[in-house]
């Protein structure tokens, strides 16, 4: 097996062959379990480093087999690819080490962390892609995959909130694989290549291609949970805290926004779509969304539903940048895949922590939260802030950017959008931090629980604290040529042509 | 021993193994679960002679057709030799395991084997059968078989649906022999090669024609001849259910495949390929409408196989015009074999559900991760092959006949395909769903064989893995490409 073989379905295989492997373990088998799980996403950062050495020297990394006549499964590392894989990887590590102390004690663990691990592989799958068919079987497994973890509680609630859940991806799926056999009837086998696989069809078919690229948009926009096909995001927010910061931030919701990232500069290729006038509706679509979401989230007073609404509005930034021609407004788009997902988590991962050691749930609990768990709450600031868009944190780099690609293509109304947007963020965000920080702490928490010498257990309070630092890394550092910004600068500029 | 002697072999282990079966009891299940053994790497070779040579045929006796009567095998008897064997190979061990222990025989153990050891060798004879008569032999040997094999059960339920069963299966021999008769009366060939350059399109031929594909229709359960189906595979023992559905009624369907696409190819019409497709598209959804709105577990199951045969009845209109036939009939194939591994999982998963709990009510699912979590995750991967989600074999067939139905532009069969796979998942969550809910004890009411739950899960895990490998069986089909027998 060559080099390039190895590297890929090494990425692949670290969190698959850890997912079977865990399945078969007894529940007791604690220490085990916890090994096989930082072993497994150690070894994928490890092969993701070594991806990206090989993919900075110029090696090309390729890999394909066929099952079927005409069907061939591909796995390739391109720069969207090279990434998302970088970004779901690193997360997963965060993820399952605070998977790993949120869980303790509590039953069939083995079932969940094999399920995780499950999905990790389709999310990686689903960046390896190098054709449409590949994409569409990882993102199916997403779905299978996650299911399990949405109902994992077994509560009659579970229950429910994971058939709507269900009843949305695999409608959207199902969708999805109409347009790529669509298609693939029309184009022949569709290999992602950047600045569009179509070629001559663009002339042929135009008006076709225009009615697949909104089949493709609805197949996807379940998972990115745009608007009106966002229902079942606030409902999954009974599965557990890791559960939400996963689906959030890397898997299925990103999944989505990175399908139609794929969808715009790698399929129809971004100049294609703008002569076909597909674009401008995407982007009214996102606006919309971003509004919305920003509104729903101003009236709930359950933290993690208001933190599921914000994920509604601030995943559509990504399809916003997409959506709005120039490369300034790709730039901002692509790296908001990393900067929302970076900021989400850390909220996530303090909202977790609020409800594991103190029982609280809803934001009108929050009092004097600050004073109990300060370091809990200074990542949830953060993560808080850089959702806003302060600067110099991550979230200010997206906007700005997304803002100038909008003024240079003449989209004003862009620039409209994203301003009510951050007052808006402003308003349900700032509440949370003024109560956590200034008002006085109530008697008694709801439910509040031994933790030893840190506020909470070290295995919760050490991948918020992480990922907000990244939160502001990648803000200050931004220009450096190692941050996110840097990497999306490449694939903007390979996007568009001289 | 060249791969061309071996067919007849093929056949006349099981029924060996039958016949040692049925006159001393006591070996019965040592005989059972050696010709289970001995078929796939029978069926193994099969394969392989066929990739090489295109297609194997024995003259019985030395006498060529049209005097004497030939064995035949091309890839598409191939692939469903070793669906029969492998599929076979597991039910066998699961009938082995979840029978009471050696020295207590019961009287339904005591006339399992033979039976199923005589189905399994009709079957066998049925995919290298190369006349339309020696077909109706084993179409009857296998009916008759089968009927017995639900009668097993014993119960009044059983018993009912068995007679029904028997019903329906001996009038669709009798139509489809009379058919025989008339191509016979007309022709004086019975060899399926032969008859493809000798059947006109007279009346005769047309009312052959049309007594056969009525009869094959009534065994193979499609719409809206299936009533016989769903009591008959919901009330036998597990592993005769999960034959039944599994393996049988593909018989028929073989039949007609061979038919409409061989002798009486010029006589149908598109209109007719139309109608059989839209009768195929009928079943998916009526099927599916029915499995989603059953009380019990093996009823949803038996209603699901009626809506997956109407997706085996698509293959006919896609496969008939399209540019590529055998990308269209890999894709049948595929399809035909997932449904094979993933309704014999499900079925004896099922199975185990009403050991442990005693019943198949859908409520009684309840906990069924926690007391079977084999069983429950085979009824996952099943279910994950019967959807057509990837990467299982299920996704593959489907992609496979959607690609081709959209390539003719006979965009209405994608829209049935996706519409049956929308169902589909509507009727599996139904099941699965309250398998996550957390049980009050951990252990269940009554304990389950080990083996019974593991061939559940290698059935399933097979269902998805040959998603992997669905060149195989193209390539099964392609070695056969213009050998005259194949469609």
């Amino acid at each position: 097996m060559s080099s390039s073989a190895f590297v890929l379905l090494g990425i692949l295989l670290s969190s698959f062959a850890t997912g079977c492997a865990i399945f078969f373990l007894r529940e007791g088998s604690h220490r085990l379990r916890t090994g096989l799980n930082l072993a497994g996403a150690t070894v994928k950062i490890l092969f993701v480093v070594a991806l990206l050495r090989g993919v900075y020297q110029g090696v090309v990394y390729q890999i394909s087999f066929t099952v079927a006549p005409g069907v061939t499964l591909a796995l390739g590392a391109d720069a969207n690819s090279v990434f998302f894989v970088t970004l779901s990887s690193v997360l997963w590590f965060w993820t399952t080490l605070y998977a790993v102390g949120y869980l303790e004690g509590s039953p069939r663990r083995s079932r969940f962390f094999g399920f995780f691990s499950l999905c990790v592989t389709a999310t990686v799958g689903i960046a390896l892609a190098a054709n449409l068919v590949t994409f569409l079987v990882f993102y199916e497994l997403l779905t299978i995959s996650t299911f399990p973890l949405v109902v994992h509680r077994g509560t009659r609630k579970a229950l429910r909130a994971g058939r709507v859940y269900l009843a949305y991806t695999v409608g959207g799926g199902t969708v999805l694989l109409l347009a790529v056999a669509w298609l693939q009837s029309i184009a022949g086998p569709v290999a992602f290549t950047e600045r569009g696989a179509l070629g001559a069809v663009v002339d042929t078919h135009p008006v076709q291609l225009k009615i697949l690229f909104f089949l493709f948009v609805a197949g996807l926009g379940v998972k990115s949970a745009l608007v009106p096909l966002h229902g079942w995001l606030p409902r999954a927010m009974v599965a557990p805290a890791p559960v939400s910061a996963l689906l959030h931030a890397v898997a299925v919701v990103k999944a989505g926004a990175f399908g139609i990232v794929r969808l715009v500069y790698d399929v129809y290729g971004v100049e294609t779509a703008q002569q076909l006038g597909v674009l401008r509706p995407l982007a009214i679509l996102a606006g919309v969304t971003i509004v919305y979401g920003s509104v729903r989230a101003l009236v709930q007073d359950d933290l993690k539903k208001r933190l599921a609404y914000s994920t509604v509005s601030q995943v559509s930034y990504i399809t916003l940048g997409a959506a709005v021609f120039g490369p300034l407004a790709t730039l901002g788009g692509i790296v908001h895949l990393v900067h929302q997902g970076i900021m989400k988590i850390t909220l996530f991962f303090a909202a977790g922590n609020y409800a594991e050691t103190l029982g609280i749930h809803r934001v009108s609990e929050m009092d004097g939260v600050g004073r109990r768990m300060p370091w809990t709450t200074i990542a949830f600031t953060i993560g808080a802030l850089g959702m806003i868009g302060v600067p110099p944190l991550a979230g200010f780099v997206s906007k700005l950017y997304i803002k100038q690609g909008a003024i240079a293509a003449g989209e004003a109304w862009v620039t409209l959008v994203l301003a009510v947007s951050s007052l808006l963020n402003a308003a349900y965000f700032l509440p949370i931090l003024y109560r956590a920080w200034f008002l006085p702490p109530p008697e008694a928490w709801p439910a509040e629980r031994e933790t030893g010498r840190f506020e909470t257990h070290w295995m919760l309070l050490l991948p918020p604290l992480f990922t907000a630092l990244m939160v502001v890394l990648a803000g200050v550092f931004a220009e450096s040529g190692l941050s996110p910004l840097a990497w999306a600068r490449i694939i903007a500029g390979r996007e568009y042509g001289p | 021993m060249s791969p061309d002697r071996l067919l007849f072999l093929l056949p006349l282990v099981p029924l060996l193994a039958a016949v040692v079966a049925f006159v001393a009891p006591g070996w019965s299940r040592r005989a059972g679960l050696a010709a289970a053994t001995a078929m796939p790497p029978l069926a193994l070779w099969t394969a392989m002679g066929v990739l090489e040579s295109g297609m194997l045929s024995l003259p019985l006796g030395g006498w060529t057709a049209p005097l004497g009567i030939a064995l035949r095998a091309d890839g598409l008897s191939a692939v469903m030799v070793l669906a029969v064997a492998v599929v076979g190979f597991f039910i066998s061990l699961h009938a082995a395991a979840s029978f009471p222990g050696a020295g207590v025989q019961t009287h339904r153990e005591r006339f399992f084997w033979p039976l199923w050891l005589l189905l399994l060798a009709g079957l066998n004879a049925l995919f290298v059968s190369g006349d339309v008569f020696n077909l109706y032999v084993c179409l009857e040997i296998t009916g008759i078989a089968a009927v017995s094999l639900v009668a097993t059960a014993g119960s009044p339920d059983a018993i009912r649906a068995a007679l029904r069963y028997l019903f329906v299966s001996l009038s669709g021999s009798l139509f489809y022999l009379m058919g025989v008769a008339i191509l016979y009366g007309g022709t004086g060939v019975l060899d399926l090669v032969l008859l493809v350059e000798v059947v006109a399109g007279d009346p005769p031929a047309i009312i052959a024609c049309l007594l056969m594909t009525g009869g094959l229709m009534m065994k193979t359960a499609l719409f809206p001849m299936h009533f016989w189906l769903p009591p008959a595979h919901s009330s036998a023992p597990a592993p005769v259910s999960a034959a039944l559905s599994a393996l049988v009624v593909k018989g028929g369907l073989y039949i007609l495949l061979r038919l409409w696409f061989g002798p009486f190819a010029d006589l149908v019409g598109d209109g007719a390929i139309q109608w059989i497709g839209g009768l195929g598209a009928a079943a998916i959804v009526w099927g599916s409408w029915q499995a989603i709105h059953q009380p019990r577990l093996k009823l949803v199951v038996a209603y699901s196989t009626v809506a997956q045969l109407g997706y085996l009845f698509l293959l006919f209109p896609i496969a008939w015009s399209a540019a590529d036939r055998t990308a269209a009939f890999t894709g049948g194939v595929v399809l035909l074999l997932s449904h094979a591994t993933a309704k014999a999982a499900v079925f004896l998963a099922a199975g185990n559900v009403l050991a442990a709990v005693g019943n198949d009510r859908v409520p009684s699912l309840c906990g069924l991760s926690r007391w079977l979590p084999v069983s429950a995750f085979a009824m996952g991967l099943a279910g994950v092959a019967l959807i057509g989600l990837p990467p299982s074999a299920g996704f593959i067939g489907k992609w496979l006949l959607v690609v081709a139905a959209l390539e003719q532009g006979q965009w209405w069969w994608v829209a049935v395909l996706l519409l049956g796979s929308v169902l589909a998942a509507v009727y599996i969550i139904r099941l699965l769903g309250p398998a996550f809910v957390m049980p009050d004890s951990d252990q269940p009411p009554n304990p389950v064989s080990r083996i019974a739950e593991w061939t559940a899960f290698a059935l399933a895990a097979l269902s998805v893995l040959l998603g992997f490998v669905a060149i195989w069986p193209a390539r099964l089909l392609a070695a056969s490409v213009g050998s005259g027998f194949s469609p």
